[in-house]
């Protein structure tokens, strides 16, 4: 592992010294740097063709050109089953081996996996629980919950060192992408959907976040500072300084939030509405929006038609949108004997379920 | 921060029922001094060339000789000379998004804002794809194909002039969006939900689709006809294991056209719904999926990319046998290689979008597959380095630019097969490193071979050379400005550095973004060069002619015409025996026939084509607009002219024999040399 960073170094080396800095190939996150040295092991194993190519090409330009009649000349020429067999074959070991490692490094790095290890020397500490964060993009800002400390802010990041981090996230108007080149590769958020990211931050320090797709008139001012304390000490310490500083963000606050700003300024909010996530995700953060997932429901529930006027009474209350399992039941052919349980179920249910929660 | 709007731009409330859309708004020269002036230049340009045309009394001849010319080299070459047209105005943007980002990065301060840089990044991928790269291949596909299979004219010569006209009228409505209204600013491929009608109220998706849908269609006729052409109208002997390698690479671009287009069609028809009808496939309300839509434009436009670069690899196959004077090397494998090319490129669209999170499954299938392609791909570069082995190498122009190719294309690769490793990709996505990706393999693979191809059968088309000089220059600042203008991109990439920003970058960046401003200015100058060199060319004609119909010693049918060939190509259908049809028949010491000469049956010109595309400009324009009168009356027009159309039966004529042996025996006199 060393020696492959050595080789990253000295490769690009050149480029540091004169000032560039190549956070994709030096990053400080361990899931970041995994990828950065799969990008140098694919790299030199395909210089193992490229260069070949490259040096016969231009040693057969300089012997073979015209003005030398010294050099063989065969005009009818034109087969050797060797040479085909080296032409195919080479490439295609190497690609199998690259194939072989792509499988794998796609399945060791899968955002959506929870991450095995804090860096290359340190083992996950199984009682350690993941920092859930839920990322929402907006035109053209980013919106950060921290559901268990209960405070949110806009374009400011922070998590500490060596902790797993779990973000979620979705995007309330067009396609963004979640990027924080020093951490871990991109994830696309979308609108109407959850998408998920996994990861650690090994240093401390300040790093640059930004949407990596195109979204619109205020995408190139659509950055993040995301903030790598030292330790869990300084992350409570933020965590203070966001709930003191910070107002409380209700739901017609976030309704105003999402709102097109261009160049927003870092925002704290001490506290937040506990439907925000669900009502960003599923598109209705105003008070007369129908929610994705109630819409979503009352399709499942026959939608406009007789069916659903019946099937709405029928199972009012029993079928909600975060457990769709029952009515699922009653409506795919094959899974009808579940109907009584789900029947019996519902005379259970108190009359009105929704005063329950 | 500012406060803005998704809808604070075009988005004219009023529709009135004769205008539609249309107001003095839209007129947006007016306040936008950069296409005030942009729109004084093409004006005055455009003046002196109608000027110098009607001066010289050259609308009638243009018209009789060429816009309804259904003679497949005159589209073809109509084909180029849209594509060097477009590719000016699309070269012209490339200066100013680099100009503004090295601006920004220097000076804090740049020249455009964010609407207009938007519309400028979105219309320069739309044209060099669509307006530049497309009529090139197709062109070249169109003039070269049929002489090398020894045809006279493509399989429907009428649909043949068509399709040409529905391309330029696409073209037109995106050139008419730069002073009428507005162009996307979705980018080249409009990703929804931001193209949809919530996000884009203005004009500009609306002239992006209309453009395309109209020259989509276009382009898919164009892929049927060429194929009917090839399956149907080789000359006899010629199977399918002795047809040049750029028939090869011409079929199976044109079977990946007639697949792939109409997915593209269909998708835009779909997001013209969304926009016009109020459906909903891809918003992300009431049940819409944008995901399908990225899913479906890249069932499209991953194959679109090896229709771009199969035809390439067929050119380069032509020239590098040619200038080493020997045989190619592995003309099976390479066949092979083309047709494995063709079925892979169907199944690797996912590549584009890894970062979507579609699971470790999926990406790795899509990543392996993207790999697999790599292998014959490379077997061609063998290829054609094991025909320069034991060749006699001559360096003209064609070759030198196949050189680059070789040396530039093989990094591209490289650096392709990097994306297509999801994890890589997630910290390479949509970074200035996948542009410079992709820059390195459309400049490295399809601009320089466009450009090989434009210099080896310039003197098949023309009857002369064009200027060594002028072209080697053009190629040198081709080959450095390319190093310049893209390998900081591949840095910046690397630094975090993502595709259309436009507006506030670092100064850190600033030294990258000036060398890479830098390089776009050697390229401009490599082109500057190419065009003196057609000036020179045509001036100095009398000493570049080629009277020989042969100027290179070439391998295949289409040297063996004069230069130009006759326009109905072959007085006497060859008969084929091997692969190099023309080279063993030098070697045989095959003697023109100089008499027997009978009459040729011919397709007659028509005006059609020209006139349909017309009102189908005009409905695309008027539906843009929402003038739906207009749209409804040009429709009608059109569809009417075409059914018109069917009745004219006065389609074909017969060229007779003393005419054809009148032309042969002119031939024959160059062939001998000047009567000194």
């Amino acid at each position: 592992m060393h020696r492959v960073r050595t080789l990253c170094l000295l490769a690009f080396g050149a480029l540091a010294l004169s000032g560039c800095n190549l956070v994709v190939m030096n990053p400080s996150g361990d899931i970041a740097d995994q990828q950065a040295q799969l990008i140098v092991y694919a790299t030199v194993l395909m210089l193992i063709v490229i260069i070949p190519v490259i040096a016969l090409t231009i040693f057969f330009a300089i012997k073979y050109r015209a003005s030398n009649e010294d050099a063989p000349y065969e005009p009818e020429w034109h087969h050797s089953i060797s040479l085909e067999v080296v032409v195919w074959s080479v490439p295609m070991a190497i690609i199998i081996f690259l194939a072989g490692l792509t499988w794998v490094a796609t399945h060791r790095l899968e955002p959506y996996h929870d991450i095995k290890r804090i860096d290359a020397e340190t083992p996950l500490d199984p009682s350690v629980k993941p920092l859930t964060i839920q990322v929402a993009a907006m035109d053209w800002k980013w919106v950060f919950f921290y559901p268990e400390q209960g405070v949110a802010t806009v374009n400011e990041l922070a998590a500490p060192v060596d902790r797993p981090i779990e973000f979620y996230i979705t995007s309330t108007t067009v396609m963004n992408s979640f990027y924080v080149p020093a951490l871990a590769g991109m994830i696309y958020a979308m609108p109407g959907m959850q998408t998920e990211l996994n990861a650690v931050i090994n240093e401390e320090g300040v790093f640059k976040g930004l949407s990596a797709n195109y979204s619109g008139e205020g995408f190139s001012h659509m950055n993040f500072e995301f903030i790598a304390t030292a330790d869990e000490a300084g992350f409570d310490e933020w965590v203070q300084k966001v709930q003191s500083e910070g107002e409380d963000l209700d739901l017609d606050g976030l309704s105003k939030l999402n709102h097109p700003t261009v160049d927003h300024p870092v925002q704290y909010f001490g506290s937040y509405d506990e439907n925000s996530w669900n009502r960003l995700v599923n598109k209705c953060v105003d008070e007369d929006d129908l929610c994705l997932n109630d819409m979503m429901m009352a399709d499942a529930l026959g939608g406009g038609g007789i069916d659903g006027l019946f099937n709405r009474e029928q199972f009012r209350g029993l079928c909600s949108a975060e457990n769709p399992g029952a009515i699922m039941a009653l409506i795919r052919p094959g899974k009808q004997d579940l109907e009584k349980d789900i029947i019996a179920a519902m005379t259970d249910l108190p009359t009105d379920p929704r005063a329950q929660n | 921060m500012a406060s803005t709007s998704h809808a604070a731009h075009g988005a004219s409330t009023e529709v009135s029922p004769i205008l539609g859309k249309l107001g003095l708004d839209d007129l947006l020269f007016l306040h936008e001094p950069i296409v005030l002036v942009t729109l004084i230049g093409a004006s005055i340009g455009g003046l002196a060339v109608f000027a110098l045309i009607t001066k010289f009394k050259l609308w009638g001849y243009l018209w009789n000789e060429w816009f309804t010319s259904i003679d497949h080299k005159k589209i073809g070459i109509m084909y180029m000379i849209l594509a060097l047209v477009m590719f000016v105005r699309g070269f012209a943007d490339a200066l100013l998004m680099r100009g503004q980002q090295a601006m920004i990065s220097t000076v804090g301060e740049g020249y455009l804002n964010a609407h207009h840089y938007d519309q400028i990044f979105s219309a320069h991928g739309v044209i060099m794809i669509f307006f530049v790269a497309m009529p090139f291949v197709t062109g070249f596909m169109n003039y070269i194909m049929p002489l090398q299979i020894g045809a006279r004219d493509v399989a429907f010569p009428f649909l043949n002039n068509f399709s040409f006209w529905l391309t330029v009228s696409g073209a037109v409505l995106v050139m008419m969006s730069l002073f009428v209204g507005e162009f996307s600013t979705a980018g080249w491929l409009a990703y929804p939900p931001y193209s949809g009608l919530e996000y884009s109220p203005g004009v500009g998706v609306d002239y992006y689709l209309w453009s395309l849908n109209i020259a989509g269609i276009g382009t898919t006729l164009s892929g049927i006809n060429l194929i009917v052409t090839l399956v149907k109208m080789r000359a006899p002997g010629m199977d399918w294991m002795k047809m040049p390698i750029f028939c090869w690479t011409t079929l199976c671009t044109n079977v990946l056209i007639v697949a792939s287009f109409p997915v593209l069609s269909a998708t835009l028809a779909l997001l013209t719904a969304d926009r016009y009808l109020g459906t909903h496939f891809f918003t992300s309300e009431l049940g819409g999926n944008p995901m399908m839509y990225v899913n479906l434009i890249w069932i499209w436009g991953h194959p679109e990319v090896y229709i771009l670069v199969l035809p390439i690899f067929g050119i380069l196959s032509e020239i590098v046998p040619t200038f080493c004077s020997k045989r190619l090397f592995g003309y099976t494998s390479m066949v092979y290689a083309t047709c494995v090319i063709m079925i892979l490129s169907y199944i690797v669209w996912l590549h584009h979008f890894f970062t979507m999170g579609a699971g470790a499954d999926v990406n790795s299938f899509f990543g392996i597959t993207t790999m697999i392609i790599s292998i014959p791909t490379g077997a061609k570069l063998f290829n054609w380095l094991f025909t320069m082995y034991k060749g006699r190498i001559r360096f003209e122009v064609p070759m030198l630019w196949v050189m680059g190719i070789m040396i530039v294309f093989p990094i591209g690769g490289l650096t392709g097969v990097l994306l297509a490793i999801p994890p890589a990709d997630y910290v390479l996505h949509n970074s200035l490193f996948l542009i410079a990706h992709f820059h390195n393999v459309i400049i490295g693979g399809v601009v320089f071979g466009i450009f090989a191809g434009i210099s080896f059968w310039w003197p098949k088309a023309f009857g002369f050379k064009l200027n060594h000089f002028w072209n080697v220059v053009s190629f040198w600042c081709w080959l450095i400005g390319f190093f310049l203008a893209f390998m900081p991109l591949y840095i910046l990439g690397l630094m975090g550095f993502t595709r259309r920003i436009g507006q506030e970058i670092d100064p850190i960046y600033s030294g990258l973004f000036l060398t890479a401003t830098v390089g776009a200015i050697v390229i401009a100058a490599g082109i500057a060069a190419f065009f003196w060199s057609i000036y020179v060319s045509i001036r100095d004609r009398e000493q570049l002619r080629d009277t020989t119909g042969d100027p290179w010693g070439g391998r295949t049918l289409e040297w063996a015409t004069s230069s130009p060939p006759p326009y109905y190509n072959f007085a006497f259908t060859p008969k084929i025996y091997e692969v190099d049809a023309f080279a063993q028949m030098k070697r045989e010491g095959y003697t023109r026939p100089t008499d027997g000469y009978i009459p040729i049956h011919m397709p007659k010109y028509t005006s059609s084509g020209i006139i349909i595309s017309g009102f189908l400009t005009v409905m695309g324009f008027a539906l843009v607009f929402h003038i739906w009168w207009l749209a409804a009356l040009s429709l009608f027009a059109a569809i009417a002219w075409g059914i018109g159309h069917t009745f004219n039966y006065d389609q074909d004529y017969y060229v007779p024999a003393d005419e054809v042996a009148e032309i042969e025996k002119k031939y024959t006199q160059s062939l001998m040399g000047p009567a000194e």
